[in-house]
């Protein structure tokens, strides 16, 4: 049921975290009744419960909706909805080039935060039309006409006319709907030409293979067409095509230009299809692929391994279905002295990481132990040659070493003027470099820093978060690399290096963080039958020292009575408990300790 | 079905108050409620006898306070036992009792009922320490009441001390060891303090300065150290004797030796079995069944007993109990032991796999390291 070109509006909605992108998605399903009201979950969108807990978008997703307008024509919506986060910037940028226009959503008592300022700026640079909307005009705090300023002073798009909404009370939707119609361009593209497709998403299904969710730029796609992908240069004869639905997919007989839809061709990886791609005909290929395309390019890495090394087959098997849907995720098998069997993983950033990890502990009811996050260093060595390195356990020995560099960020942070001084001594604290500094408006800044990588994957963003009481938010790209001064600390449990505590810092940041881990190593392993040093060095020199005292005393005095049930199961409940430790040598260690070592700022 | 002796135990679930430490299954209660405790005790005894029809070689009369009988009932919960079953001539008869008020009636009873063994609460010889624990006694009524049981025939006494008081100091516990020495007690069982849930001191915890755990274990050692100079040679974790006088009806405990408990609270180890009578007299009372308590008798309940004991594990006997599967374990503990027994934590012995005090200390976790 192809429609005509000029009734097509295909949008994405930019908004910042909270603002209410998800909310407004789903008023708007409502309002085309794309849904029936009994299957409205309350933001349908967000379907992994990862995502509405977390109330943030992970992956892209796609609905094609009918919008009968107020001037009586009927309009097909395609609205794409783009990951909220900056570790799938990538992402976010491919959903955005399948689309004509942008409804940018701006919360009427925050304002414009730095995602919303980073997502907007994707969306003009890909020549989209910004519609922007006021949203939660029903909060006491909201001072529309303020951020409606806001919008054309820091933006720099009129936004007078902007529609004043609350998404959660559904008012003035409506408005919202017009100014799709009137605003966003039709898109363009020529039927007739050869095929010409973007893929913007795309998910692995049981039965039918990947799901490759495309705009057609140009040409047209049927069932039967033998296709091509352009970067991956694989074929797949297409076995269906058609429309997304908010609760299924419509197959068609075709897709044509202008079009947002989806193909399945037996693809038996989304590797194969991947984000980004162009997507052609074999037998009639267009000239050139669309711009823009990037292998995904994992930029944290860590070591994950099961608690209990049994699992390690559980664990390979739940990689390797996470990976069918992720393309982003790379593993390969590493060992610890101290894990055992595990996998190196590579991440698009930490909250992917995090994500990646709770996916396998719940979706896979794994038990894991994950090692410290790194970024990927560069490493010239005395003959000249050059190595990567994301893993400390490969870190060359220092006499090898003629100069590192690590990964650098542009980082923005956006924040009330009041908690600038906090965020420049956080900055400083991280190695950051200060840039400049401009008002967004009278109370409102924008902190620019090169910030070290290395010094943003951990905690950064949550101790900004309580510097500035939840206030501020943060942004940042890759700026390429820089010299930098790197060591490799290890952690010695009674004598002993544990691999999988060690890791690349900068040398001016070793001796605190050796202190504070020995410390935190200190309180969390429990005392055992030996006394156990916990010492920190660098390349053999000690530099911090902790000692946990053997135990003294665990004994149960008396039993009473003869109650020897009790006592079995006190000796029960300590085997178990042994069972969660780490055997390291002589030395117990729980799994927290390795967790917790990972997040030092907690307790300072 | 086995005919080989074993231990009775029969729980008095009674005092003239709780002392606010105390987490053992106790109420006051009147003369007609303890009559038909006597009574419910009777039939069982009747009962537990004509089923199992074997010997018993030790007899126990634990609380509570059995001394809290009174003379009569006492004498006949005495007889009903020796009635029901045949008590070894050699058998080890032991009364518990607190010297809260003159005894000598009591005793008298008791040894015309065949009782040889007073166990008596002493806790401590400090007044200040006994009035922190609530006792209502002081040291020398426990002095007297010693010299009581002896004058009425029972000879063999236990005092029970008690460590790691707020306050308690090495001077206090060597005071108290002392004061058991001048009482000729023949046995010591020394308790390291321990708070338990649901208890008044559980509530007063905050208010109250523990010794932490170094210094507690410091107490103990010294208790230890003190009472083998003494004469009373350590043989479990919390007992001591002269030699000759340990215990008889304690190590069929730590044994793995099967045992009879009657009585609410009381537990039982019987043709591999565990059941006990739960902690409600009423239901006693009604004659309700006790509730099985699962499997005993296992190599690794065995091994977890026996290491709680100086004499400890010898090859022979888990070989002798549990065949190839106890010479497997042994060889095993064994390996895992000698890193323990250079830290001094076991005794540097071959042929038998035992703990130190400093072990004993520890032994929770040191006997769940040996055995995983």
């Amino acid at each position: 049921m192809s429609v005509a070109q000029d009734r097509i509006r295909n949008f994405s909605i930019v908004a910042h975290i909270d603002h209410g992108k998800s909310t407004l998605a789903d008023r708007i399903l409502e309002q085309t009744q794309s849904v029936a009201l009994r299957d409205m979950e309350d933001q349908l969108l967000d379907n992994m419960d990862l995502e509405r807990e977390r109330g943030i978008t992970i992956k892209a997703h796609a609905v094609t909706l009918n919008y009968h307008a107020k001037d009586g024509q009927e309009y097909v919506f395609n609205l794409i909805d783009t990951p909220g986060h900056v570790d799938f910037n990538y992402e976010v940028s491919r959903s955005l080039a399948a689309c004509e226009g942008a409804v940018l959503i701006v919360d009427a008592s925050q304002g414009i935060e730095a995602q919303t300022l980073a997502n907007t700026y994707l969306a003009v640079d890909a020549g989209l039309e910004i519609v922007p909307v006021i949203n939660k005009i029903d909060l006491l705090s909201a001072d529309p006409d303020r951020v409606a300023q806001e919008i054309e002073d820091v933006i720099g798009i009129p936004a007078d006319d902007a529609p004043r909404i609350s998404a959660k009370q559904g008012i003035n939707i409506d408005q919202v709907m017009e100014k799709i119609v009137s605003d966003v361009p039709a898109p363009k593209g020529d039927p007739d030409a050869p095929l010409q497709a973007l893929i913007f998403d795309s998910y692995y299904d049981a039965y039918r293979g990947v799901i490759v969710y495309v705009r057609i730029k140009e040409g047209r796609v049927h069932p039967g067409d033998v296709i091509r992908m352009m970067a991956v240069g694989s074929e797949f004869t297409v076995v269906e095509c058609g429309y997304l639905r908010a609760t299924s997919l419509e197959p068609a007989d075709e897709l044509s230009a202008g079009e947002v839809g989806y193909i399945a061709a037996s693809i038996k990886n989304v590797r194969e299809a991947r984000v980004g791609d162009t997507v052609t005909l074999a037998n009639n290929p267009c000239s050139e692929a669309l711009p823009g395309y990037r292998a995904a390019q994992p930029m944290v890495f860590c070591g994950v391994y099961p608690a209990d090394g049994a699992h390690y087959g559980d664990l390979r098997d739940a990689l390797e279905k996470l990976q069918l849907n992720d393309a982003a995720l790379s593993f390969e098998p590493e060992t610890s002295v101290a894990l055992g069997f595990g996998f190196r993983c590579g991440f698009l950033g930490l909250l992917h990481m995090e994500i990646i990890q709770e996916r396998l502990e719940r979706e896979y009811n794994l038990d894991l132990i994950t090692t410290a996050p790194s970024v990927v260093y560069h490493i010239e060595k005395t003959d000249g040659t050059v190595v990567a390195i994301d893993n400390p356990t490969n870190y060359p020995d220092p006499t090898e070493i003629r100069s590192a560099e690590e990964p650098m960020a542009n980082a923005h942070i956006y924040s009330p003027s009041e908690y600038v001084g906090s965020i420049m001594e956080l900055c400083q604290e991280r190695r950051g470099v200060y840039k400049d500094m401009t008002y967004i408006e009278a109370d409102r800044v924008d902190l620019h820093y090169l910030l070290p990588l290395n010094e943003i994957i951990y905690d950064f963003f949550d101790v900004l978060k309580s510097r500035t009481r939840g206030y501020a938010s943060f942004d940042y790209e890759l700026a390429g690399y820089q010299k930098s001064n790197l060591v490799k600390l290890d952690i010695m449990l009674n004598g002993e290096i544990v691999d999988a505590l060690s890791f690349i810092i900068h040398a001016d940041k070793a001796y605190p963080r050796a202190r504070r881990m020995a410390e935190k190593l200190a309180q969390k392993i429990p005392r055992q039958l030996f006394e156990v040093p916990i010492q920190a060095c660098i390349g053999g020199r000690i530099i911090a020292r902790e000692t946990v005292k053997a135990l003294r005393k665990d004994v149960l005095a008396k039993c009473y009575g003869g109650d020897i049930t009790r006592k079995k199961k006190l000796l029960e409940k300590q085997k178990e408990g042994k069972k969660r430790m780490r055997q390291l040598g002589t030395v117990e260690v729980p799994q927290e300790a390795f967790m917790s070592v990972l997040k030092l700022e907690d307790d300072s | 079905m086995s005919c080989s002796p074993l231990a009775l135990y029969l729980h008095v679930p009674f005092c003239d108050g709780k002392c606010p430490y105390c987490d053992f299954y106790s109420l006051s209660a009147d003369d007609s409620v303890m009559d038909r405790y006597v009574t419910a005790m009777q039939k069982a005894l009747a009962h537990w006898g004509a089923a199992l029809s074997r010997p018993v070689h030790s007899v126990y009369l634990g609380g509570g306070t059995p001394s809290q009988l009174g003379p009569q009932r006492l004498l006949r919960l005495l007889q009903a036992v020796f009635r029901s079953f045949s008590v070894l001539p050699s058998a080890e008869v032991t009364m518990e009792a607190n010297p809260t008020r003159d005894l000598s009636e009591i005793w008298a009873a008791a040894s015309a009922g065949g009782v040889n063994r007073a166990s008596i609460g002493l806790q401590s010889s400090n007044p200040k320490e006994l009035q922190l624990l609530g006792r209502r006694h002081t040291a020398e009524q426990a002095f007297d009441a010693v010299k009581q049981a002896r004058k009425a025939g029972i000879h063999n006494v236990s005092l029970d001390l008690m460590l790691a008081l707020p306050g308690q100091g090495e001077r206090e516990i060597g005071a108290s060891v002392s004061f058991c020495q001048q009482c000729r007690a023949d046995h010591v069982s020394a308790y390291l303090l321990k708070i338990e849930e649901g208890t008044p001191f559980a509530r007063q915890r905050e208010n109250m300065t523990l010794p932490d755990d170094d210094r507690a274990a410091d107490l103990y050692l010294f208790a230890c150290d003190t009472l083998e100079k003494s004469g009373y040679r350590q043989y479990e974790i919390s007992n001591f004797a002269h030699p000759g006088r340990e215990g008889q009806h304690n190590l069929t405990y730590w044994r793995d030796e099967e045992y009879l408990g009657l009585g609410p609270g009381a537990h039982s180890f019987l043709e591999n079995r565990r059941f006990y009578y739960p902690r409600d007299l009423s239901a006693f009372l009604r004659g309700d069944r006790p509730i099985e308590d699962g499997n005993g008798g296992t190599l690794e309940e065995c091994i977890m007993l026996g290491l709680r004991l100086r004499e400890g594990l010898t090859q022979e006997k888990l070989t002798a109990r549990y065949g190839e599967e106890g010479k497997t374990a042994y060889a095993r503990m064994s390996k895992r032991a000698i890193p323990y027994q250079k830290a001094g934590l076991m005794q540097p012995v071959t042929g038998r796999l035992a703990l130190t005090p400093k072990g004993f200390l520890v032994s929770n976790e040191l006997i769940s390291e040996l055995l995983l």
